[in-house]
């Protein structure tokens, strides 16, 4: 257990040592949409009954900044590794591919929620978002930080430069948390759109971690639960296999 | 530091093939080495001796055969076999986010060692690193950032350790104090395995050696039958007057620089050699013999394998 528990911790001190880069920037370009979406649509939009568009806002912000942060922790550490070449470090000793796997995912859902825990201790100051169901809240940030986690430790397998990498999170990751209710509820769009919004894993995502706050939402939350957890199942099995076989990393 | 049953290689690789893609970069490798060598693997670039260690660290996989660690096989029992095992990388690498003492720390973790610093610091002090401890590895000079991999590659006592080329691009001073250092290792019972292009190193520190050529062993012997397999030792000599009696013509071999180059087959031949310049009243103002070295060995061999 000191193998898992050394690069859990070498994880952690990697993103903690780089906290502007990794933790306030993320909190601050969530608070700038904040700032810009709920001052241009606070008086136009209200998605649920009894909450304002501001209050809407927050659990979606929160959520889409633990996502795509919890997928930018494994993806870059394990891109950064594999081009300076010091994975070396970590395929040397006799880690399991088991600690390996646990190690890089929990340092990602950790970052995770320490960018969502900033990103909502900040939105404090605009308004109270009530937490109705924390338990949900928990589950659903628990198991999307797992999914992005298990997403980046693939692309940063499979990816063997930085350009590739950046393809993966700008084509794949940054469309799937923007398109997914973030800042709209999907019972706006038109039926196409909504269609499509239903086969995008991310919204399930947000829908139930928003539930966790109002004890509303899009679909039911058990429905979200049951997607997202599938999804977390599915991305984990596909990784452990690509780690256990050794895929990109041993030769 | 823990003893194993004697019997069992340090090192034992069987038949062992690695293709990538058309190249055929281990063709059938067998080689075995014993407990306590300071055993060196030589070769031209490309060779597959990079390979062969990459395979035994686990780092790449053989298509087939198998190469164990102190009997436990690299694949099956991988934990086993990398805990036996430390490897100094040939490519310089470091983890930038990290200064020296957290990266060694940390290399500790991964072998399952806490509070590993008495060894941490004994280890940095022999390689000249206490006080590089708390700079962050990015402002390491080359030389330094060598010096910490191999640092990192013994921080959990490896009974076997492999170095592949530690040397190259390295100033004198660290080569001597990494070879002062390595040899003490060698002399408490862990076993070396050495890659490098620096012969005169191989020869001076190895005691058996394998040669690798395409994916081969050409020549896997001591390092003494080694360089006794070249016969041909020379004899260069000043004289005066400068030239050979006729006698001796048969052995020269060139004269260049004002020195007579002369083949000596036996150390037996010598005397006899010298009767006939005396008794042509020749005066030998320089002499040197010149013994085969590891080159001369090396270039033979390769040129006899190709």
């Amino acid at each position: 257990m000191i193998a898992f528990y050394t690069l859990l911790y070498k994880e952690l001190l990697r993103f903690w040592k780089v906290a502007f880069q990794t933790v306030l920037a993320p909190v601050i370009t969530a608070l700038l949409y904040l700032l810009i979406f709920s001052h241009v649509l606070e008086a136009h939009v209200q998605v649920y009954p009894g909450v304002g568009y501001t209050a809407f806002l927050i659990p979606g912000l929160v959520m889409m900044s633990m996502l795509q942060n919890a997928f930018a922790n494994s993806s870059s550490s394990l891109i950064q590794s594999k081009i300076t070449g010091n994975i070396v470090f970590m395929l040397l000793p006799p880690l399991s591919y088991l600690q390996f796997f646990g190690a890089y995912m929990l340092a990602a859902a950790v970052r995770g929620i320490v960018v969502g825990a900033g990103v909502f201790v900040v939105t404090v100051a605009f308004t109270t978002t009530p937490v109705l169901h924390p338990l949900w809240l928990i589950a659903f940030a628990l198991l999307g930080t797992g999914v992005m986690g298990a997403l980046g430790i693939i692309a940063g397998i499979w990816a063997e430069k930085f350009d590739q990498l950046a393809a993966f999170q700008n084509f794949l990751i940054m469309p799937l948390t923007f398109l997914s209710g973030v800042f709209y509820s999907i019972h706006s769009l038109p039926p196409f759109w909504q269609a499509v919004s239903r086969y995008n894993p991310v919204f399930y995502m947000i829908d139930g971690f928003r539930y966790g706050f109002f004890g509303v939402a899009d679909v039911a939350p058990q429905l979200s639960l049951l997607v997202v957890g599938v999804c977390f199942v599915a991305l984990s099995a596909f990784t452990l296999i690509l780690l256990k076989s050794g895929y990109k990393l041993r030769h | 530091m823990t003893r194993y049953a004697s019997e069992l290689p340090a090192i034992r690789v069987h038949k062992l093939h690695k293709h990538f893609g058309d190249l055929h970069a281990l063709q059938g490798v067998d080689l075995e080495v014993q407990q306590g060598e300071f055993f060196a693997l030589l070769g031209p670039n490309g060779a597959g001796k990079t390979t062969l260690i990459s395979i035994l660290a686990g780092l790449a996989r053989a298509d087939a055969g198998d190469a164990q660690v102190l009997g436990h096989d690299v694949v099956k029992d991988y934990r086993a076999a990398r805990q036996l095992l430390g490897v100094v990388p040939q490519e310089l690498v470091y983890d930038p986010f990290f200064t020296v003492r957290e990266g060694l720390r940390i290399q500790s973790g991964y072998f399952g060692l806490r509070r590993n610093d008495d060894w941490i610091d004994e280890v940095m002090a022999n390689l000249d690193l206490l006080d590089k401890a708390d700079r962050n590895m990015r402002t390491l000079s080359g030389g330094m950032k060598r010096r910490v991999l191999v640092a990192q590659a013994l921080v959990h006592k490896p009974p076997v350790i492999i170095l592949d080329e530690p040397t190259a691009g390295v100033d004198v001073e660290l080569r001597q104090s990494l070879w002062a250092f390595i040899r003490r290792l060698n002399e408490q019972g862990h076993t070396i395995v050495l890659t490098t292009h620096y012969l005169e190193e191989a020869q001076t520190l190895c005691n058996r050696i394998a040669m690798l050529k395409q994916g081969r062993v050409v020549a896997l012997d001591s390092t003494a039958n080694l360089l006794n397999s070249v016969s041909e030792r020379y004899l260069r000599l000043k004289l005066e007057p400068d030239r050979l009696p006729p006698d001796l013509q048969s052995c020269a071999v060139s004269h260049a620089d004002g020195f007579q180059v002369l083949a000596l087959k036996q150390f037996a031949d010598l005397e006899p050699m010298l009767a006939q310049l005396r008794s042509a009243g020749i005066c030998i103002k320089e002499m040197e013999l010149t013994q085969p070295d590891l080159e001369d060995v090396f270039v033979q061999i390769m040129g006899r394998a190709g």
